[in-house]
This record gives C-alpha cells, sequence and structure tokens, in this order.
C-alpha cells in the first residue's frame, strides 16, 4: 500500500519500499486503483465518508498475503480504525480484522515477519529518528526503526530529545491553525539540529510533509528522509 | 478586538498566545517540568499500571449507579450533622451558597483550590453579593490579584513568570519584591494568615467523596486547604456528581496515581479527609458543614458520548504533554477547563457547538490518553465531537463541501490521478527545484511557513509501471 501523499510527493520513497523488499526476497505487488486510506476523512470526522474509503481499501487488499505501508499512520488506521468502521456489516467486518492482521507498517514488517534486525546497507553520517504518533502510540512501536537505523554501516543513530513529541503535522490541523502547527514544530527542529545529525528519519509520509517542508525553509543542512530511503539508497541494486 | 481577548475567536487568541514571550518562557518550563516528574515518578512505580486500570474500571461502574452512590453519601453526610444541597445547575449552585452567605452573615470567605467554583464563576457572584472571596492556593492567589482566570487545572499561575509575579506582588501589595519564590511564598503567606482567621466561611471543591464514610477528600500541597476546612464557622464543599466513589479502599486506588500524575509526588503534602462538621468532644472544625452536589451537565452524558470524560480526576498531566496547549497556554482556549480533557468538559456543560473550533485543537497525537491516569480516550471523543459537529451541520459548509470532494476522488482512481496531473500542471508556475514555496489562496497556510513538495513529475503509480517485473 503506497497511501496517497507517498504515491503524489514522495513516490521515491514507495521505489526504494520496493527496492528493499525485493533485495529481502519479497515478492512485491501493487494493486492499482489505491488511493487514500481514508485517515483524513475519519480524523476529521467524516465517518461514513471514511466508511466509504474502507469498504473499497478492504476490497482491493483481499488477496494479498501480507499488506506492507511505508507510514505509521496509515498502517494505524487500516489496523485499529477498518473494523470499527465496518462493524455494521459482520462480512465485511471480519474481512476487516483479516486485513488489519496481515498489514505492517515497513519497520514492524521487516523486524517482526522477515525476522531481520540489519538489511546490510551502509549510511555515511549520523542520523537521529522522530518517533511519529501514530506509530508510536497507536502500534506501540518504538524499537524496530532503531534496531534498523542502528544495523547501518558507518551511520550513527543519535537520539532526538523529545523525539515522541508530535511534529506538529496532525493533518488538516497543520493547515486549520497554521500558525500553532509551526510553533509545535519549530520546537521539533530545534532539537532536531541540536543533534548535529545530518539526518532526521521518520516512518510516516506526513510527518516527513512537515518536518521536511520546515527544514527546506529555514535552509537547514539536515535532510528529512523516510527509512525506507535510508535502508535502501539509490543507485543500489 | 484584541487577539487575546476573550471575544476574539479561537484561531486569533491562539495566535496571540504564540506572540507572548512571557507566556511561551513560563509554559516551556512548567510543562517540561512536570513531564519529567511524572515520568520519573511512574518508572519508579511498577504497579502504576494495574492501579490505573483499576481506577478505571471504579469510574466505569460507580457511574453505573451514580445515583445509589451519592444517596449513600448524602445519608452518611447528614448522619454526621453535615447539610447536602442538590444543584441541577451551576447557577442553582451559586444560588445555594449566596443564600448560605446571606443567612449566615458571611462577609469574607477564603477559598482552597476548586475548578468547580471557577466553572460557576463564585468569585464574581460573591463579589456581587458583597461577599469578599479570598483565594488561598499560591496560584490561585496570583491570578486573583491580577484579575485572571487560571489557565492549568491544577497550575492557575502557570503562565507566569517569576518576575512577572513579584512585580505583580510589588504593585498591588505594596514594596518592593524579588522575583524569588520563596520570598514570594512568604509574602503571600503572611498576607494570607489573617484572612483566615477573620473569615466566616471557607469555600473548597472536593477531589473524591466517598460514599461508605461521608468522607470529602481534599488532595492539596500548601496546607491552606486545611486551614480552609478548619478555621472559620461554615465550610461549603462544592462538588461536581462524578467525584463520589464507593470506598475508601477505592481511595487508596486514587490516590496512588492522582498525585504521581498530576506532580509527580508519591502523594500530594497534604490529604485532607472531612467528615461533616465539628462533632461533639472535637477541638477543631466548622460549626456548618455544606455539601453542594452539582450536575450542570453531568449526568445527562452517562449514557452520552463524553461519557468517559466523566472519569476525569482534574490532574492535569493531559495538558502538559498536550503540543497545543504547550504552544498556546490555558487562556486561549476561552473557557474555564482548558487542554485536551477541557474541549470535552466544555462540550459537556455548554454543548458541543461551543467547541466547533476547539474540536479541531488537537493534532491527534494521543500523548493525552496515553498519561491519562483512567485512560481516557481523548483522541477518539475528539474525533466524535467532530462527527457531530459535520453530521449537525455545525462545521462550516466549505469544509463539509471539500471533505465531501475529497471522498468522490478517493473513491474514484481515476479522479484520483487526473487530481495529481491537474496539480501538476496547476503547480507548474510556483515549482522551483522540485519545492513549493509560496502558493496563493488556502494552500498559503501551509506555504507560510514550510515548503510543500511538488507534486512528483512521476507518481508512485506511473512508475511502477517501469518498476513491475516482466
Amino acid at each position: 500500500m503506497i497511501t496517497c501523499l507517498g504515491d503524489m510527493f514522495f513516490p521515491e520513497v514507495g521505489v526504494a519500499m520496493v527496492r528493499l523488499l525485493r533485495r529481502l526476497g519479497v515478492d512485491v505487488e501493487f494493486p492499482p486503483g489505491q488511493t487514500c486510506c481514508g485517515l483524513p476523512l475519519s480524523n476529521s470526522g467524516y465517518h461514513a465518508d471514511a466508511r466509504a474509503v474502507a469498504e473499497r481499501t478492504v476490497r482491493l487488499f483481499a488477496g494479498a498475503e501480507h499488506v506492507v505501508v511505508p507510514s505509521g499512520s496509515c498502517a494505524w488506521m487500516v489496523k485499529a480504525e477498518y473494523p470499527g468502521l465496518l462493524a455494521d456489516d459482520p462480512a465485511l467486518h471480519a474481512e476487516a480484522r483479516a486485513l488489519a492482521a496481515r498489514t505492517y507498517e515497513l519497520s514492524q514488517f521487516l523486524v517482526e515477519v522477515l525476522k531481520v534486525s540489519g538489511v546490510g546497507s551502509t549510511f555515511s553520517g549520523t542520523l537521529t529518528y522522530h518517533d511519529s504518533c501514530h506509530l508510536l502510540r497507536g502500534l506501540g512501536e518504538s524499537r524496530s526503526p532503531r534496531t534498523l537505523l542502528r544495523s547501518l554501516e558507518h551511520g550513527e543513530l543519535v537520539e532526538l530529545p523529545g523525539s515522541d513529541e508530535c511534529c506538529g503535522f496532525g493533518g488538516s490541523f497543520s493547515v486549520r491553525l497554521p500558525e500553532v502547527s509551526t510553533a509545535i514544530l519549530d520546537k521539533k527542529l530545534v532539537s532536531v539540529e541540536a543533534t548535529g545529525a545530518d539526518c532526521l528519519v521518520a516512518c510516516d509520509a506526513g510527518c516527513l510533509m512537515q518536518m521536511g517542508g520546515g527544514l527546506f525553509r529555514r535552509g537547514s543542512r539536515v535532510r528529512a528522509l523516510h527509512l525506507a530511503q535510508v535502508l535502501a539508497p539509490e543507485g543500489l541494486p | 478586538m484584541s487577539e487575546t481577548s476573550p471575544g476574539a475567536p479561537f484561531a486569533a487568541r491562539a495566535r496571540g498566545a504564540l506572540k507572548d514571550a512571557y507566556l511561551q518562557e513560563a509554559l516551556g518550563i512548567a510543562t517540561t517540568k512536570f513531564i519529567g516528574l511524572r515520568r520519573e515518578s511512574f518508572e519508579d512505580f511498577p504497579q502504576g499500571d494495574a492501579l490505573r486500570d483499576r481506577a478505571r474500571a471504579i469510574k466505569e461502574a460507580t457511574l453505573q449507579q451514580l445515583d445509589r452512590h451519592l444517596e449513600r453519601l448524602a445519608d452518611n453526610i447528614e448522619r454526621l450533622g453535615g447539610r447536602v444541597h442538590w444543584a441541577a445547575t451551576g447557577e442553582e449552585a451559586r444560588d445555594i451558597i449566596l443564600r448560605l452567605c446571606r443567612d449566615k452573615g458571611v462577609r469574607m470567605a477564603v477559598k482552597s483550590k476548586s475548578m468547580a467554583t471557577e466553572e460557576i464563576e463564585l468569585n464574581e457572584a460573591l463579589e456581587h453579593a458583597g461577599v469578599k472571596p479570598v483565594e488561598t492556593d499560591l496560584g490561585e492567589y496570583i491570578i486573583q490579584l491580577a484579575h485572571e482566570k487560571p489557565s492549568h487545572i491544577i497550575a492557575p499561575a502557570i503562565h507566569k513568570t517569576k518576575g512577572q509575579v513579584a512585580d505583580l506582588f510589588s504593585q498591588e501589595l505594596g514594596g518592593h519584591f524579588e522575583a524569588d519564590p520563596e520570598v514570594l511564598t512568604k509574602v503571600a503567606r503572611v498576607e494570607l494568615r489573617q484572612k483566615f482567621l477573620e473569615a466566616d466561611m471557607g469555600i473548597t471543591g472536593a477531589n473524591f467523596a466517598v460514599a461508605e464514610t461521608g468522607t470529602v477528600v481534599l488532595v492539596t500541597n500548601e496546607g491552606n486547604g486545611r486551614m480552609v476546612t478548619s478555621l472559620p464557622r461554615i465550610h461549603v464543599a462544592v462538588m461536581g456528581m462524578e467525584k463520589v466513589i464507593p470506598s475508601m479502599t477505592d481511595l487508596m486506588v486514587f490516590l496512588a496515581i492522582l498525585a504521581r500524575s498530576a506532580t509527580g509526588q508519591k502523594l500530594s503534602s497534604y490529604t485532607t479527609l472531612v467528615r461533616g462538621p465539628r462533632q461533639p468532644g472535637e477541638m477543631e472544625g466548622p460549626e456548618e458543614f455544606h455539601l453542594i452536589l452539582m450536575d450542570n451537565g453531568r449526568t445527562r452524558q452517562i449514557a452520552g458520548t463524553l461519557r468517559e470524560a466523566l472519569y476525569c480526576l482534574r490532574c492535569g498531566a493531559c495538558l502538559n504533554v498536550c503540543p497545543v496547549y504547550r504552544q498556546i497556554g490555558g487562556h486561549a482556549y476561552g473557557h474555564t477547563y482548558p487542554g485536551p480533557i477541557g474541549i470535552l468538559l466544555t462540550a459537556m456543560l455548554k454543548g458541543a457547538p461551543s467547541v466547533k473550533e476547539l474540536a479541531h485543537a488537537s493534532s491527534l497525537c494521543g500523548a493525552c490518553k496515553d498519561v491519562c491516569p483512567v485512560r481516557i480516550d481523548i483522541p477518539r471523543m475528539l474525533v466524535e465531537l467532530r462527527e457531530r459537529l459535520d453530521t449537525e451541520k455545525i462545521a462550516p459548509w466549505t469544509e463539509r463541501l471539500l471533505f465531501g470532494m475529497a471522498r468522490r476522488i478517493m473513491m474514484r482512481p481515476s479522479w484520483f490521478r487526473r487530481g495529481a496531473s491537474v496539480a501538476r500542471l496547476a503547480q507548474k508556475p510556483f515549482v522551483r527545484h522540485g519545492r513549493l514555496r509560496a502558493l496563493p489562496l488556502f494552500f498559503g497556510k501551509w506555504t507560510a511557513t514550510r515548503d510543500l513538495p511538488a507534486v512528483a513529475e512521476k507518481t508512485f503509480s506511473e512508475r511502477w509501471r517501469e518498476l513491475r517485473r516482466p
């Protein structure tokens, strides 16, 4: 599952994920007709609309053995919200639960399903990691991404103080209250720059859009990258 | 209208708060300190998680039979010689206190910190009736001197720096005081000591009330609660009906997690247990004890969508961790109860339309739910509130139209792809090095402070054609 922001704004993240999964021997398929998981609708309270999108997505991925998502919030939507949204239809509810059980955020898939603790890639420089809210508190995941980042040869992972604090994105929150969203972001970026890291890694397209956008605007030398881009950089097989 | 005035729209008040350098300094220091203290205190407390689950279960079960527990509480208090008053609304609660003041010739009332009395704007009503209310909690004393409202549930003056407090004391009390918390506390102590002795009435809230024993429980740190409940001849406690708990054993569960969540203390410095007025042969305590059981929108939520908000212990932990609260402080919310839980409590007390804007004052990061001692699912309830605002058409029609369009696009892949192509064309004049730095109209809300990646020359779906294995 590539997700809407990933498809339109960060295709290189999806490409890196495909490269990475193939390198690890996974047979990758991309069911055409994907759009968005519906999280923006459900977050703003448009539940009937989110339900329609959930139903569509459940059917679209009916044939997949595992569904891997390079974004914690979208994976959370499928795993935590779809079954509830489709609770009114027993057959769909059962399908949604089954889909939830076989859907994984990328780092979780690598560590839990493929049982890898490293992918044998190199990264020269220091990295720091931001815990995206839905991945951390929604899916309870903070270790897998760090395990993978620590495995990078020549790379050094430095902890980001307040890594568990929100970056201020919050979907439509970022444009409903742009000044507040930016104030939260600025605080995050000050911490990021204080680590001295060359690269800020996250596992969510929303956070990367927010933090990357803020870093560019400040003219910062820190690059915001998705975990997949760090684990499977371009130019490698 | 100034940005910070209470009548301004929420977004404007929030912007005003962001520009307030004192507020930013004070909030940043205090919330960071609270977060650290809470975290450390639960780290050393392995049974904390199980106790939190138990506390939640007690709240759930108590609400199932709230009437029975309240009646038992009332019977026990009356048996001890106290009076129990039932108030359906905040106005009724206020009137009961004003009547008591009139009947008993009360001219001055000392108060210990109470959000319930803030909720009913008691101080204003007392002043209007010629009764002088004196706040005796240091934080409350500060904001009363400043003619302000609390901006945090447990730390009412959290928005002030020590320098501001020193200036305030110097100006209001006459003299010149250093910005040293110890010095300032001593000043307040001296000022307040006489008031405790002069007051005719002591007014408190209640953190809990134990039904089986008729005990009203106050959790405080300054000892002022004890003076308020023992020195004046009348003690009035105002409490929301949801604060009743069945037994003393239950109380132990709550006490074990409340102070840890609020300030990181194992227990607060003082836990005051009040059982009715002074009994024959006792040396201290008031001649009269009154408990006001206030509904004010609470009981209708027992079976309502905001039910979980009735579990709230008012510890303030969700405020400290909320990224929005930490940036804008409590006043910007514009109601008695600020922060994430405050949005829900405001909806409970004043109706969902009153939080039309506030329901969106959250990035749904979930930090509040994580620290809540009774695990209130605040993000989910905020989303449910948003849903109500949408379905009842309280949300702006433009927004509803926009999300309706979004759904149509999400339901039709061909529209989604075409959307990407249209965006690619539309962004052409604005793209610099694959990024958008300044966009017009609605999009400017993003690009005013952040770059936006341009829609890719080739989306992933388009690239998949090459990526696909032959």
